[in-house]
C-alpha cells in the first residue's frame, strides 16, 4: 500500500515535469531552438496566478486568476519570441541556448524582487480536499494534475497531427527554410508556438502551486524537466510525458528505499545512463546526419 | 593603412601577421611581467590576487574557448571539470606527490574523465552535450558529498601549499610568486593554444565548428574530433581548477556549482567567442562586475542613503549583460574591438556589414 502511495504522488509530480518538458519539446519541435528557461517560464505562471488569486495580493476569484494568468503567459511568451529571439534567427543554437539560460537569471530575479523570494502557495478552492478510497489517499488536487495533464496531452498530439498550423509548425521545424519556400509565414508560427508553450508552463505551475509552495528558485525544477523530455526522445510529446512520469516516480522511490543522497542523483543518473545507452531517448526520432 | 604582402602559404598561419603586431604583444608580455612592481611599490598586494583570479578564470575560459568558440559544442558543465582538476590535484599532494606533477596531471585527468563522460553525448546534436553538461554540472555538488573520504564533502577540504623544488608558493604569504607562477602557465596556455589552432587538428575543429557536414566531406573524423576538442577543452579546465583551489585555499561542494559553470560561458561570449582574446577580455569583465557591484551599492549607501540589497541582483546583472551581447554584440568585445580598428584602419571606407556571417538556417536531424 505504501508502495502504491509512493507511485501514485510520483505520478502527479511526474506530471508537473512532464507538462514543463511538454513546453519546451513543442518549442523545440516547432523552432528547434531549446528553452532552457522553461522551468522558469512555469516559475512565473505560478507567481502570476498567486499574484491575481492569493487575498495578500489581488484577491481575485481563483477560476477568473486561472484563464487570466494562463492568457498572460501566453502573451508574455508571444512577446518574448516578438522582442529577443526573433532578433536572433539565423545565429547558431549556441547562442540561443546561451539565451534562454540568461532570461532564466533575470526572470528568476524578477519574480523575487515583484513578488516574494519565500516559498508561496497558491490559495485553491480545492486546498486540502482528498478522496479516499481502500487505504489510499489522494488529494484532490493531485488528481487534478493528472487529469489536466491527459487532457492537454491528448489536444496537442490531435492539434499536431491533425491541424494545418499544427502540420505547419512541423514543417518550420523540419527545415526553415523550406517551409518559407512554400509560403509559411515562419516567423509568426515561431512567436505563435512560444505563446502555446508559455500557456502551457502557466498551466504546470497552477497546478504545481496549488500541490505545494512554490518559490522563484524553483524555476530550476525546468532542469528536471528537461531530463524527462530528453529521456523521452527530444522531440516526441508522448515522450515527454512518459519521461517526466518516469522522472516522477522515481524520484519518491528512491528516496524511500535508496541510501541516502540518491534521490537528487537519480534522475540526472537516468539522464546520462540513456544518454549512453539509447541516446536518442526512449522514443527515438533522431537519426545520423547523412554527407 | 597596412599591406601584408603573402610571399608563401606560412604566411597565413604565422604566429603574428606583421613585425607591428609582434611588437604590440612583446610590449603586453613585458606590462603584465611588471605588474607587480606597482603593487610592490604601493606594498598592498590584495589587487594583485584579483589580477592572478583574472588570470585563472582565463584559463578556464580558454578551455572553454576551445570548445564552444573554436569547436561549435556548448558546455554547462566546466566547473565539474575544474572540480575535478582541483580534487585530484587536493589529493595527490597530499599523497606527497611533488606538484610539478600533480599539477600536470589533475589536469590530464580532468581531461581523460570529462572525455569519457562525453564520448556517446558527442556523437549527437549540440543541445545533447548542453544538456549532460548540464546534469553534470547540477551532480557535481552531491558527487562531492558522496566521495567524502576524498573530498572532505560540506566541511570542505584545505588546499596545501604549493613547493616548486623548495620553493613554496602561497596566495596569501607569497602573493607575487603566485602570479608569477600562474602568469606562467597562462603564457604557456596561450601559446599552445595558438599553436595549435595552426595546426591540423586545431583547424578540423574550426572546420566542424563551421558545417559539420563539409568537414565530414573533406574527411574529418567528427566523433574523434570533438572529442578530442573535449579532452584539451577539459585538461584547461582542470588545470585552471587545482590553480583556483590554491587561490581559494579552501574549498567545499558549493565551490563548483552551476552559476560557475555559467559564468565561464558568459566570459566568452562577453569576451567574444571564436578569439582566444576573448577570454581574457571576458575574465576581466567578470572579474570586474562584482567590485563594481559593491561599489555601486556602498556609493549609493553612502550618497543617497539607499540600500540596495536585493538577493539575486549580481546573477541578474550578469545576465543581463550577457542578453544584451548577444541581441546586440554577438562577437563580444573582442569583435567590437576588431570593428573599431578595421574603421580607422579603412577610414573612410569602412561598411556596416563588413562582419556580418552568413545566417545558418537551422535543419532538424529528426526524422518524422
Amino acid at each position: 500500500m505504501d508502495f502504491l502511495q509512493l507511485i501514485l504522488s510520483g505520478l502527479a509530480n511526474g506530471c508537473v515535469y512532464g507538462l514543463i518538458a511538454l513546453g519546451f519539446v513543442l518549442i523545440y519541435k516547432a523552432t528547434e531552438a531549446v528553452n532552457f528557461a522553461q522551468g522558469d517560464f512555469m516559475m512565473l505562471g505560478a507567481f502570476v496566478c498567486i499574484g491575481f488569486t492569493n487575498h495578500e495580493y489581488m484577491g481575485l476569484n481563483f477560476w477568473l486568476a486561472v484563464p487570466l494568468s494562463i492568457l498572460v503567459m501566453g502573451v508574455f511568451g508571444y512577446l518574448f519570441n516578438w522582442g529577443i529571439l526573433r532578433h536572433m534567427f539565423g545565429q547558431s543554437q549556441t547562442s540561443i541556448v546561451i539565451m534562454t539560460i540568461a532570461m532564466g537569471f533575470i526572470l528568476r530575479f524578477f519574480a523575487g524582487t515583484f513578488w516574494t523570494h519565500e516559498p508561496t502557495s497558491l490559495e485553491t478552492p480545492y486546498a486540502g480536499q482528498d478522496i479516499r478510497s481502500g487505504g489510499l489517499v489522494l488529494g484532490v488536487d493531485e488528481v487534478l494534475i493528472v487529469i489536466v495533464t491527459a487532457v492537454l496531452t491528448f489536444l496537442f498530439y490531435l492539434f499536431f497531427s491533425r491541424t494545418r498550423m499544427g502540420l505547419a509548425m512541423q514543417a518550420a521545424s523540419q527545415n526553415q527554410l523550406a517551409a518559407y519556400y512554400m509560403g509559411i509565414p515562419v516567423r509568426r508560427i515561431h512567436s505563435l508556438v512560444w505563446g502555446l508553450s508559455g500557456m502551457v508552463a502557466a498551466v504546470a505551475g497552477i497546478l504545481f502551486a496549488s500541490k505545494g509552495s512554490i518559490d522563484p528558485a524553483t524555476g530550476l525544477l525546468g532542469i528536471k524537466a528537461f531530463a524527462a523530455a530528453a529521456i523521452g526522445g527530444f522531440g516526441s510529446l508522448p515522450g515527454a510525458l512518459v519521461g517526466g512520469l518516469i522522472i516522477g516516480v522515481v524520484e519518491p522511490l528512491a528516496s524511500r528505499y535508496g541510501p541516502p543522497g540518491v534521490s537528487q542523483i537519480a534522475p540526472y543518473a537516468i539522464l546520462l545512463l540513456i544518454l549512453i545507452f539509447r541516446p536518442g531517448g526512449i522514443f527515438s526520432q533522431t537519426q545520423k546526419k547523412k554527407v | 593603412m597596412r599591406f601584408v604582402f603573402k610571399t608563401s602559404y606560412d604566411a597565413d598561419i604565422r604566429l603574428f601577421k606583421h613585425r607591428a603586431q609582434a611588437t604590440w604583444y612583446v610590449l603586453l608580455l613585458l606590462l603584465v611581467l611588471a605588474t607587480p612592481l606597482y603593487f610592490v611599490a604601493i606594498d598592498d598586494a590584495y589587487l594583485l590576487g584579483e589580477i592572478t583570479g583574472v588570470l585563472i578564470l582565463a584559463i578556464a575560459g580558454m578551455g572553454l574557448m576551445l570548445l564552444t568558440g573554436h569547436t561549435g559544442l556548448p558546455s554547462l558543465g566546466h566547473a565539474t571539470f575544474m572540480a575535478l582538476g582541483c580534487y585530484v590535484n587536493i589529493n595527490l599532494l597530499n599523497a606527497g606527490v611533488p606538484w610539478v606533477i600533480a599539477f600536470p596531471v589533475s589536469g590530464l585527468l580532468a581531461g581523460l574523465i570529462g572525455t569519457l563522460i562525453a564520448l556517446p553525448v558527442l556523437r549527437l546534436h549540440g543541445v545533447y552535450l548542453a544538456l549532460a553538461t548540464l546534469a553534470m554540472s547540477i551532480l557535481t555538488s552531491d558527487f562531492v558529498v558522496l566521495a567524502e573520504p576524498w573530498t572532505g564533502g560540506i566541511a570542505g577540504a584545505a588546499v596545501p601549499d604549493i613547493n616548486i623544488f623548495g620553493i613554496e608558493v602561497n596566495r596569501y604569504s607569497t602573493p607575487y610568486k603566485f602570479y608569477y607562477l600562474v602568469l606562467f602557465v597562462t603564457i604557456l596556455l596561450v601559446w599552445a593554444y595558438r599553436n595549435l589552432l595552426r595546426t591540423p587538428t586545431g583547424r578540423s575543429f574550426t572546420a566542424v565548428r563551421d558545417s559539420e557536414i563539409s568537414a565530414r566531406a573533406m574527411g574529418i573524423n567528427l566523433t574523434r574530433t570533438k572529442a578530442t576538442s573535449f579532452f584539451l577543452s577539459a585538461t584547461a579546465a582542470g588545470l585552471a581548477g587545482a590553480l583556483f583551489g590554491h587561490s581559494a585555499g579552501y574549498v567545499t561542494n558549493e565551490t563548483f556549482d552551476l552559476v560557475m559553470s555559467i559564468t565561464l560561458l558568459l566570459m566568452i561570449v562577453i569576451g567574444g567567442l571564436g578569439f582566444i582574446h576573448g577570454a581574457f577580455f571576458g575574465a576581466i569583465v567578470v572579474g570586474i562586475i562584482p567590485v563594481a557591484i559593491a561599489n555601486g551599492r556602498s556609493f549609493l549607501a553612502n550618497a543617497f542613503d539607499v540600500n540596495i540589497n536585493i538577493p539575486g541582483l549580481e546573477s541578474a546583472m550578469f545576465a543581463f549583460i550577457l542578453v544584451c551581447f548577444i541581441l546586440f554584440e554577438p562577437m563580444g568585445l573582442y569583435g567590437r574591438w576588431l570593428k573599431i580598428r578595421t574603421y580607422f584602419e579603412l577610414f573612410p571606407f569602412y561598411r556596416k556589414d563588413m562582419f556580418k556571417r552568413q545566417k545558418s538556417y537551422l535543419k532538424t536531424d529528426r526524422v518524422q
